[in-house]
Formats: structure tokens, sequence, C-alpha cells
């Protein structure tokens, strides 16, 4: 359904970038892009829009798209109040944000990861469940070596951290973490570095390191392997939609902006970001 | 002030720039304080100090607001690693002015230099991949406030002995040769003349390290685990009000925001103080 809309939407891309483009030799009908475009939100996606952005901007000298980050929570707050044309949002909207339209440009999948040497290679989500509530706290419980499990989470208002919770329904403060880092790089370092970890990382991020002979394995969860390509046809269950989220219907600028983000010209900005395009 | 009988116009002019840069850097630290309390108000209005001082946890957005155990894990590990670094630090300074040689004592004083030139998070990656899993054999997750104290003892190692070696330095000449006329040893004079002398001045050297340990963001996230409890143990994890700071701000809005604002303000009070019992401690400073 949504990969009908997105090819949809990318014909009229690039019917659009067509129309744009003929009409640039005639500048008496149709200007190029100008103006100024301000987009806030979401850090995840931010590297991604400014990314898409610089790209537009080749193409439109008299554009200028500005992306700040501030977590999707901004995103949505600053296209309400008008003070961004396009928000970041790396999740699905919530009920009570039924007023705003997301167009999705990409999803990204979180997945467990253990070091390589743990024997472990199989976990149920409820085993999972008990291992960041602290009623597990040994590997052996799991069918693994007798070593204490070092628990890694997310620190509080990262969005892999909303994921996760709001995945297995658990409570931020109930977590039993023995390692509260920051972003993905530092979970993979941490994991990478100890032999009795778990934690949760972007999948795009962890499959690529796993490719570069760092030393953690990613997880299955309910049998479905954590892998880009499963991320993308949408059967790996912990795995968020990256949107763009406006208040009224796109016109102008901010139309050209979401139709450009969702058309296979930037399918190779995303995939740099490690994350999964839809088509 | 001097007095000068005939003020020209160059020396007023000399005044006038210096008494406006001193105002500049006077007023850039006190711009900074407004800025913070000015933030952190929105959520010390409304939630109140006591939030912050007697909540057992941390989850501005599940509403608790406990900074006491990481203002504990921050005064812990600075302490730890003076601990460290000073005696070290001391005694490095001490072989260097009084028993190397020449070449000897020019390869240390390099070797410490260089120390001090290694970016934190260097160190804090370095922590990471080789410091932390010997810990963790000891004691899991090995992410700790050991880690952490560690980390900063190497940072501040170098302020600690340049800072020393300066005060030792500008121990008088004369004390030495007095002291050797009346016939006492080498270690005798150190510890009972030169030491003594230049006290205040190391004193004033360790606090400064002290606040530079206070202060340090990178490393210390790395290394330390960053969950926020009271340390029972050398092996917990901690989170230092600096890392609570770098962890969460680039994804805080809100109360949650301002709240990492109070973090802030509790942590530049904090050095304020230091600074000002390294000022009462009377030494004059020496930058190295």
């Amino acid at each position: 359904m949504i990969r009908e809309a997105a090819l949809g939407l990318s014909f009229a891309t690039l019917t659009l970038l067509a129309v744009t483009a003929f009409a640039a030799e005639e500048p008496s009908t149709a200007a190029p892009l100008s103006g100024q475009l301000t987009i806030t939100g979401a850090s995840t996606i931010a590297p991604l829009a400014s990314e898409i952005g610089k790209r537009l901007e080749e193409t439109n000298p008299d554009l200028r798209i500005d992306v700040q980050t501030g977590g999707s929570a901004r995103g949505v707050a600053d296209v309400r109040a008008g003070l961004a044309a396009i928000g970041l949002v790396s999740r699905n909207l919530k009920d009570d944000e039924t007023d705003l339209t997301a167009f999705t440009i990409a999803r990204d999948g979180v997945g467990i990861i253990l070091n390589t040497d743990n024997p472990v290679s199989v976990l149920t989500d409820e085993q999972i469940v008990d291992i960041y509530l602290g009623k597990i706290a040994n590997w052996k419980d799991v069918g693994g070596k007798d070593a204490p499990i070092t628990v890694v989470n997310k620190a509080e208002g990262r969005s892999t951290l909303d994921l996760f919770t709001n995945y297995f329904k658990l409570k931020n403060s109930d977590i039993k973490a023995s390692v509260v880092i920051g972003d993905n790089q530092q979970g993979i370092k941490t994991v990478a570095g100890n032999h009795n970890a778990i934690g949760y990382v972007s999948i795009g991020t962890a499959e690529f390191e796993s490719e570069q002979g760092t030393p953690i394995k990613l997880l299955p969860l309910k049998g479905v392997a954590a892998s880009v390509e499963n991320v993308r046809n949408g059967t790996f269950s912990l795995a968020r939609p990256l949107n763009l989220v406006v208040k009224a219907a796109p016109e102008g600028t901010v139309k050209s902006f979401i139709d450009f983000a969702q058309s296979k010209d930037v399918r190779d900005l995303v995939k740099e970001q490690f994350f999964v395009p839809l088509q | 002030m001097v007095k000068t009988l005939s003020p020209n116009v160059r020396d007023r002019r000399l005044l006038w720039t210096l008494s406006l840069s001193a105002a500049t850097a006077a007023g850039l630290l006190l711009l900074i304080l407004i800025f913070l309390a000015k933030e952190a108000w929105p959520v010390l209005s409304t939630v109140g100090v006591t939030s912050f001082v007697m909540d057992s946890s941390w989850h501005p957005l599940e509403g608790t607001f406990g900074l006491t155990p990481m203002l504990a894990a921050s005064v812990a590990m600075s302490a730890l690693a003076i601990l460290i670094a000073a005696p070290l630090g001391v005694a490095l300074a001490l072989f260097c002015r009084f028993y190397a040689m020449g070449p000897v004592a020019r390869l240390f004083r390099w070797a410490v230099v260089l120390l001090a030139g290694i970016p934190s998070v260097v160190l804090g990656l370095w922590g990471l991949t080789t410091l932390v899993p010997l810990i963790n054999d000891l004691r899991a997750p090995g992410t700790s406030l050991l880690a952490g104290s560690v980390v900063l003892a190497l940072m501040i190692l170098p302020t600690i002995a340049l800072t020393t070696e300066a005060a030792l330095t500008s121990v008088s000449q004369s004390y030495w040769t007095g002291a050797s006329a009346l016939g006492l040893s080498r270690e005798a004079i150190i510890l009972a003349v030169a030491l003594p002398t230049a006290r205040n001045s190391i004193a004033a050297g360790v606090l400064l390290a002290s606040a530079r340990a206070l202060g340090e963001t990178m490393a210390v996230l790395m290394v330390s685990g960053n969950v926020v409890q009271l340390p029972s143990s050398l092996f917990d994890p901690v989170r230092t009000l600096t890392a609570n700071i770098a962890l969460e701000m680039a994804y805080a809005t809100g109360t949650h925001r301002a709240s990492l604002f109070v973090s802030g303000l509790a942590l530049t009070l904090l050095v304020l103080a230091l600074a000002a019992a390294a000022r009462r401690s009377g030494g004059q400073v020496v930058h190295a």
C-alpha cells in the first residue's frame, strides 16, 4: 500500500521535475525553487534531510534549506507553531496528532545485538523483557555461559529508546541498566568490547558494522532475521518509519522537497545513512 | 591604582582598553550564569529545588528529577581522580626538579606535555576498548566509577605535575643554599623546606585540576556507564552531571530540557565554589 503510494508519488516527482526542468529554460512561466525552507525534528532523520536538502539546492541555487535537530517532539511542535515548514518525526503519528500529515521517506529498524563470543543466538520477546527488567541476570538462564548480563540501555529522550520501550511495553524507569549510552556507535563499541553485553541499535548501522568485522551479531525477533531487507518489506516488527510531517496539504517548495525526498534520486543518500529505502 | 603625576593620553587609552576587556570577561561569565538560570527557571519554579535534591531517581519524562546521585558521582569521581593523580603528579615534579639529570628531566617533561595534549575523546576511546574490558574481568560490567576516575586521573596528571614543578621552581634558591649550609640532606630539604614553601601553590594547582575533572565530559561519558545511582562500590556504573547533559540534551524538550539546565547550573556553582576555594588557599596560581 505504502509502496504503491510511494511509487505513484515518485512518478509524480519525475513528471514534476521534468516540468520544472522544462520550465527553467523558459523563465517567464515558472522559476526554479527559491526562498528558505526550515525543517526541524528528529536527529535520526536530520542528517538525511540535510543531505537531501543539499542535493535539491544544487539544482535550485536560490533555495536555502535549513535543517535543525531537537527530536521528533520538536518537529511536531515546530510544525504546529509554524516555526518549521516540515517536521522530522521518527515514529508513526500519535492519536492526538491527526492534525498533521506524514510522508514516509524511509524506514529504520532497531535490532538487538550481542557480542559474537556469546553462544546465545535466539531470545524470545519475554526473555528480552525479563533481561531488561533484571529478572534474568545471568546468561546461563537463557542457554548461555555462566556470566552476568550487562544490560545496555539508551539515554532518556532517544527515539531508539522510545521504539524499544513501546514495542516491549516497558517503562524506562523499570529498566535495570548496567550501562546507559548515547548514540548507536557508542552502543556498538560497548557490546563489541564486552562479551556479556546485550544492547539495541539501528539495524542499518549494526549490519554495516558487523560486515566490517566488528564482533557483534544481530538477534532475530519472533523468528524473523534482523536485516535491512526485512525492515524494508515490513516483516521485522521492531522498526519505525522516518516521516516528513506537515500541517496543511503541501504545496510549492514544501511539496517539491517532499516529492524529491521520496524519489529514487535520493536512494543512495538513504542508504548512506544506513536507513532502508522504501522502493 | 598607581597615581602618576602627569597622566598622559596613551596611558589613559590603555586603561580604558584594559578595563573594557576585563569587564567583557567578567560580563561573559555573568551572562552565562544568567542564561543558565533563565533556561532552568521554568522547571525550578514549577517543580521546585527540593525535587532536584530529594527525588531518588532521574526520569524527567516521568516527573522525577533527583540530581543528588549525579552530584555525588561527579564529586566522588573527581576526588578519586585527584587521589590517584596528585601523588603521582607531585612525585613526578619532584623527580624532574631535584633528581633527574638534564636530558632525562626533559624527556619526562616532554612526555607530560604530550599527555596533556591527548584529546579527551581519545583517552575515552582507550578507556572503553582497553580499560573497561580489563575491569570487566574483575567485576561486570566494567564501565564504572573506577574506569572514569582512572581516565580522569590521566587527564589531570599533567596539570598537577606542571603546576607543582613551576611552584617548586619558584622556591627561592637562597632557601636551598641556606638549608645546604646547615648540613641538611637533599631529602630533608625537599620534605622540610621546598614542599612546605610551595604548599599553597601546589594546592591551588590541585584545585584547578579538580575543576577540570568535574567539567570533563566526553571521556567520562564513554567509560563510566551512565547509570543514575549513588555509587556503593568502585565497580558501580555512575552518571556524572556533565555526562547527563551530553547524553540527553540533543533529544530533550520542554521540562526535560530545562531540568538539564538545572544540572548545568549545579555543576557551574560547584566549580565556582572550587575556584573560590583555590583563591582562598592563597598561593599564586601558576598556569602551566
